[in-house]
Parts: structure tokens; sequence; C-alpha cells
């Protein structure tokens, strides 16, 4: 095979896998726009509070240590144990089923009925309410997250082995894949089908659809409006932590990680705000189409770093042509 | 009425503004945002050491130190508002931890005849004196950091690098570009083919980046980068197998955090420094006995000992030992931001001076003039050690090649100087 042609598909490879590390930021903003039309400017800060929040629970971290200790002269930092991983994410769930239900009793239950805009400035607030209070919680420091089924058997990370020996003896060139890669894409698959069956099956889950179709239709059956929200913002935090877990073992955890929202819009923009599929077909085609940029024209001809702002152009030029994004709703509003 | 409203906004006033009697020495610290994890450790060595100085010896000639912090959040914007906000406070001497911020507070501090330091950040072209009078960046900047990796890339290849690979990695802003000048004219003088690798801000996805480093396959990868980008490219360094012992970075990719996530396969990782390393210095009994067992730790008290932290201690160091120096030349305790600045261009640190503060052999000898603000560009690097999670010197500091900096320096400070109309300040 032609060097320049096992370079090409190695990208686009890694693209795909990119786009579903991308795609998983994206879910948890769809999810919510889908049912309540918020778009949620917190789902960053929110991967980065429940992935601080689950490294916090694992090492056995005191919440607000240094609060405490500053207005009570204490010395605690710790509990002295540590939390299996298993345990540490069932409780990380349970804290961000709290926050949404925080979130939905101090916040947007008083904003029923305002503009989109109204509600979309309340979620900026959030995001930076929540990063503060994320702070004070856990500290600023960088922590490392080290997610693990049992002794020694945690989230892999480094290239595939198995991939690069099989690629190289059919090509003569290995191709590098990262295990992480491949366990998103998996854990991606996963939470999608999950998230699909629970739409379609359960009660709650149908619920949730006729909500996002017609708030005031699902009212009149009986479908409490207040349960719903909540349960969408807890599926939400629940997609944040796997985000959260995904992101924050490539670079630790860290305030930054609030900024891979920023990869997320492009997908939004492209996927359409309202579909789950959307969301992830829309996360394969900016992973691999920026990728591809990058190796093809960003690196020899335009000095590299293309990848930022080509992710955004991909967005709108598939905006000029589908504004409501390829898997979106059109809306059409007679006046 | 208006005779109470005038007395609380007074006692506000009195309250929230450091005693003008004091030496003020104001910190513009990022204790939040993304570049937080390297902001912390330096905000509380810098506050650390000034809390020592007052605890054990009364602060400085018998001053008492103070030292306001501002939120910059590494936000550029935030860190002007900080200076010009803190700028009443009579602070001595400013430090932006900040390239971006350093950029735009040179024409500021200028103007207000305020001294800044910006060690091994800034604009490198502000070490000449004679165009930035009241800019500093000794002991070492960006271009001594690129000079030495070079150096002992060719002490390790025996020295002869012609047909060698050199790809740079950097973080794609004004800080990250300042070595790529001084890398391509180190290329054309050993021969080395040059290869430039930007990252976006914040660097959290490099995966493009490092399969081009895979595929190019250079002998050795130099780093500046700053942030999550620096453990992500760690990381995806790891992931490619790429040998971490020909990965250095600058100082700004050299610290615990840029190395702990990775775990082991970080082990062997360089990095570039212009002071020492750990905490086994008698300083440290000092600040052990005056700080933290008194409980007057700044932040948490659980950075104490690591490289940002010591570069914290460090500069807090060159500032308080340039204020005895003006404190010496002016015959004042109480001096004034001019007078700093007269301090800092007589700095001399010698050996002598570093054992005496309890930081025996921690960083270069060097001494400021009027025409020289940088120093003598010594720079040692320093290796990860995985298994005892220890950082350590394995060089002496080595000087910078002066004959290419040198050159680059004056070119780009005189364009400077023309550009504002800058007359020379040096006799």
């Amino acid at each position: 095979m032609p060097e320049q042609l096992a370079y090409t598909i190695e990208v686009f490879l890694n693209g795909l896998m990119a786009g579903v590390l991308y795609a998983l930021v994206a879910l948890g903003f769809v999810l919510i726009y889908k049912a309540s039309g918020i778009f949620n400017y917190a789902q960053g800060v929110m991967a980065l509070f429940a992935a601080m929040t689950l490294v916090g629970i694992q090492n056995g971290q005191v919440p607000f240590a240094h609060l405490i200790n500053a207005i009570f002269g204490t010395d605690v930092h710790g509990f002295g144990w540590s939390v299996h991983s298993f345990v540490a994410i069932l409780l990380t769930v349970v804290v961000m089923i709290g926050l949404a239900w925080a979130v939905q009793r101090f916040v947007f239950r008083h904003l029923v009925g305002q503009e989109p805009i109204i509600l979309f400035m309340a979620t900026i607030g959030l995001a930076y309410f929540l990063e503060g209070v994320a702070d004070l919680m856990w500290g600023s420091e960088l922590k490392s997250l080290d997610v693990c089924a049992a002794q020694g058997v945690c989230l892999p990370q480094g290239m595939n082995s198995w991939i690069d020996e099989t690629t190289f003896n059919l090509f003569g060139y290995g191709f590098f894949i990262d295990n992480l890669d491949i366990v998103a894409s998996i854990v991606a698959a996963i939470l999608v089908i999950g998230l699909v069956m629970f739409a379609q099956y359960t009660k709650q889950g149908r619920a949730m659809r006729a909500v996002a179709d017609d708030h005031q239709a699902a009212l009149s059956v009986g479908v409490s409006l207040n349960f719903i929200w909540i349960l969408v913002w807890s599926l939400a935090g629940f997609v944040a932590l796997v985000a959260g877990i995904m992101w924050g073992a490539k670079s630790g955890v860290q305030f930054s990680l609030s900024l891979i929202a920023l990869k997320a819009l492009p997908v939004l923009m492209l996927g359409g705000f309202t579909s789950i599929p959307g969301a992830i077909v829309g996360g394969l085609i900016i992973g691999v189409g920026e990728k591809l940029f990058e190796f093809l024209i960003g690196a020899p001809f335009l000095g590299g770093a293309t990848e930022n702002w080509f992710a955004y152009m991909l967005a709108l030029l598939f905006l000029v042509f589908r504004p409501q994004g390829l898997f979106g709703e059109r809306i059409i509003e007679r006046v | 009425m208006n005779y109470k409203l005038g007395t609380l906004a007074v006692a506000g006033l009195m309250a929230a503004s450091p005693v003008m009697a004091d030496l003020v020495f104001p910190s513009l610290s990022y204790r939040t945002g993304p570049y937080a994890a390297g902001g912390i450790p330096f905000a509380d060595g810098y506050a650390d050491y000034f809390t020592l100085l007052n605890e054990r010896d009364g602060g400085i000639g018998g001053e008492p130190l103070q030292v306001p912090e501002c939120e910059t959040a590494y936000n550029t914007e935030k860190g002007v508002e900080c200076y010009e906000s803190l700028k009443g406070s009579g602070g001595l001497v400013y430090q932006p931890l900040s390239t971006g911020i350093t950029y735009q507070l040179i024409p500021k501090v200028t103007v207000d005849n305020i001294p800044m330091l910006t060690s091994g950040l800034g604009r490198t072209s502000a070490k000449n004196g004679n165009v930035f009078s009241h800019i500093f960046n000794f002991p070492a900047n960006y271009w001594d950091g690129a000079s030495v990796a070079i150096k002992h890339i060719l002490e390790e290849e025996g020295g002869d690098l012609s047909g060698k690979k050199v790809s740079l990695i950097y973080h794609n802003s004004a800080y990250g570009k300042e070595p790529i000048r001084t890398l391509q004219e180190l290329s054309k003088k050993h021969g080395f083919e040059l290869t430039e690798v930007p990252v976006d801000h914040p660097g959290q996805e490099q995966k493009s980046q490092w399969l081009q480093i895979r595929r190019d396959k250079p002998d050795y990868v130099i780093m500046y980068g700053w942030g999550v980008m620096n453990q992500v490219a760690v990381q995806e360094a790891v992931n490619i197998r790429f040998p971490m012992d020909k990965f250095i970075g600058i100082w700004w990719s050299g610290s615990e955090n840029d190395v702990l996530s990775a775990g082991a396969g970080a082990n062997g990782y360089k990095a570039l420094t212009f002071h020492n390393v750990g905490s086994d210095y008698p300083l440290y009994d000092d600040l052990q006995q005056y700080v933290f067992d008194a409980g007057m730790a700044a932040g948490a008290g659980d950075q104490a000992g690591t490289v940002v932290y010591n570069r914290g201690l460090y500069a807090a160091m060159l500032v308080a030992e340039a204020a005895k120096t003006a404190q010496e030349i002016h015959g004042t305790a109480q001096i004034t931001p001019a007078q700093m600045r007269d301090g800092m261009e007589a700095l001399a640190i010698t050996e002598e001076k570093m054992a005496a503060l309890g930081l025996p052999g921690f960083g270069p000898e060097f001494a400021v003039s009027c025409e020289n603000h940088g120093g003598n560009g010594f720079v040692a690097v320093t290796q990860w050690d995985a298994s005892t999670k220890e950082w350590s010197l394995i060089t002496d500091f080595m000087q910078s090649d002066q004959d290419v900096i040198q050159p680059l320096i004056d070119e780009d400070s005189n364009s400077y100087a023309s550009e504002n109309n800058i007359d020379p300040q040096c006799e």
C-alpha cells in the first residue's frame, strides 16, 4: 500500500475515534435540549464537576476541606480511605441526580415559560456557579483519574499492539489506534443504545419523548414535567460523567476539562440539537473532517493547528444547506 | 448622613488598601480556570516566601511586607485589570505569570515607572535593558531554553546534529511561538532539520499532532506547552511509544502536574529549568518552622517542594533581594517602585548570597546591569523518575549560545525601539 494512502487511512480511523469522544459531550446537550428546549451551556462544566466528584470520592477526599479548615481552623483533607471505582461511579451518579434535582428545584422551576434566551443565560450562570462550587468542593489542583475494575485492570491507554502488528503485516505500516479511544467507542455505543432503548421501551422514556414533542399535551395526560426534567438533567449528568471519565483519563482532571464543550458545538450544529443519532454522526463527521483537513491541507500548507476553526467552518457549511442540522427537526412557523 | 457615608467610605478604603508604609509585592495569580494547576503552586510559593520574611525577619529592612493577590485566571484582560486595580496599592514590582499579560503590561509599567519581572517568560528581547527600561527577565528566557535544549541534544549526540530531525511542538500562542526563530537559527548552525507542530489552546486534543510526529520520526521533540497541553502531550508521546529521554520540555512543561497523569510511561521525560528542584534546602526548615507549622501556608498548603512552588519561592527571593539592594542604594527602607527598579538593575546573585538565604546551589549566579536585564542565560536539564515521582537535575547549569541569541535580541529589541521611538536609556 502506498505510504500516503496508509497515513490517510490511519488519520481517518483516528478521526472516527476522536469524533466519538466529541459525540459523548454532544449527547448531554442533545438530551436536555430535546426535552426542554434549553441549550445547556453548563454541560462542559457538568463533565468537569462529575469527574472531580468521582476522583474526590475515589481518593476519600473531604469535600469543602479548604473551606472547613479556613472557617474552623482544622486540618482535615482526607477520610483516610479509598473507594473502589465502581462504588465511586455509583456515588457520583447519586451526586449528579442530586445536582439535577437542585438545578430543577432552584433554577428552572422558577423560569417556566420564559424566553429561550433567558433559559440559556441561566445555564451560563449555572456553569460559572458550578465551576466555583467544584473548586471549593474539591480544589483546583490537577488530579489523576484511574478507573479500575480490579487491581491492575484499569482503563487502558496507549497504542493497540494487535492493530499495529496486524496492519503492519498487511500494509507494511502499523496503524496507531489508542486503546482508550477503542474503549470510548464501545462505551459510547452502549450509551447510545441504552438511551434509545430507554426512550423507546420504558414508561419514563415515552413520557420524556412526549414532553419533548409537546409540553402542554404531555401535561394534559398527566405527565409530571418536573419529574421528567429532573430525569433528563440526571441523564445528562450521567453522560457528562462518562465524557468526564474518558477525557479526564487522557489529561487528568482539571479545570480545562470544561472546555471540551467547545468541541461539542460544531457537532451539534452539524448533527442537530434534537437527535441522539445526529450527535453521533455529527461527531464522526467533525472528527474525520478536521483530522483529514489538518493532515492533507492544514499541516502541509497552512502551518497546522487548523482543527479548531475547521470544525466550525465545516458545521457552518452544513448549516447553509440544512439549517436544522443533518438530523434536526425542521420547524416551520406560520405567522 | 453625608458625613456618615464619607466616614464609612474612608474606613472601607483603609480596610481594603494596604498600609502605604508597607512594602507591597502584588501577586497576579491564577487559582482558577484552565491553567490553575500551574498557577496555584507558583502563587503559594510566592506568598509563602514573603510570609517567611515577615515572620522570621520582620519584613525587609524592618518594613513589613504585603502580598495582595488578584485573580487573573490566566486571562490577559483580567490581568491588565488586576494591574490597574493594584497600582494604587504602591506595588513595587509585578510578576505576571503569563506572556500575554506581560506583552500588555510592557508599555503600561514603563509609563507608570514600575518594574516588572518575567523570569523565564514574556518578551525575550526585554533582556535588552537599553530598550526595555522597566522589564527584567533574569535569570533566563525562552531563547536560552531553546538553545540549551539543543546544547543538551548536541551532548547526547556527540556534538553532531547534521541529518538529525528535531520537532518543536508548541502552544499556538505568543508564548509558544517564542523559540521558533532561535531554533531556526540553531538548525542552520548545526544542520538539523526542524519541524514546527502547533497545538491550539487549550490542547486537550492532540491526536493529529502526535500522528504527524509518529510519521516524521524525529530524533528529538522539544515542547513549549502550558496547562493541559503538557499532560496530553506527555500521554500522547507515551501512547506512540516515543522515547521519553528524547522528549524535552521547556520549564513550563516540566512540573509534577505534567507527568503524573501519564504514570510509569512518563519515566525519563526531560525538562529544562533555571532553578533547582526538591525541598532539601535549609530554607525549607525555616518555612516549616515559621510558615507551615504556624498554619500560615498559602492556599491548601500542599504544594511545598513541587517544581512550580519552588519557582514561586525563587521569584519571590529574587525580588526580595532586589528590594534589599534598592534599600542599600537609596538609603531608605521605604522604597518606591522607581527605586525598586534601580535595585533590580543592580541585582547580583552569587552562590554565597544564595547559601546565606538557605538556597545553596538553587540557581545560577548572575548579575544584572543597565544593558543586560536578563542575566547570563544559564539553564539546566531535569529528568522525571516515575518510580520515585521526583525530578532530578541531570546536568549543570549551562550557558545558552550567546553568539546566536544576542544578535536576535538586538534585532528584536531595536525594532521595538524604532517602532515606539524609544531612546537608549543606558549611558
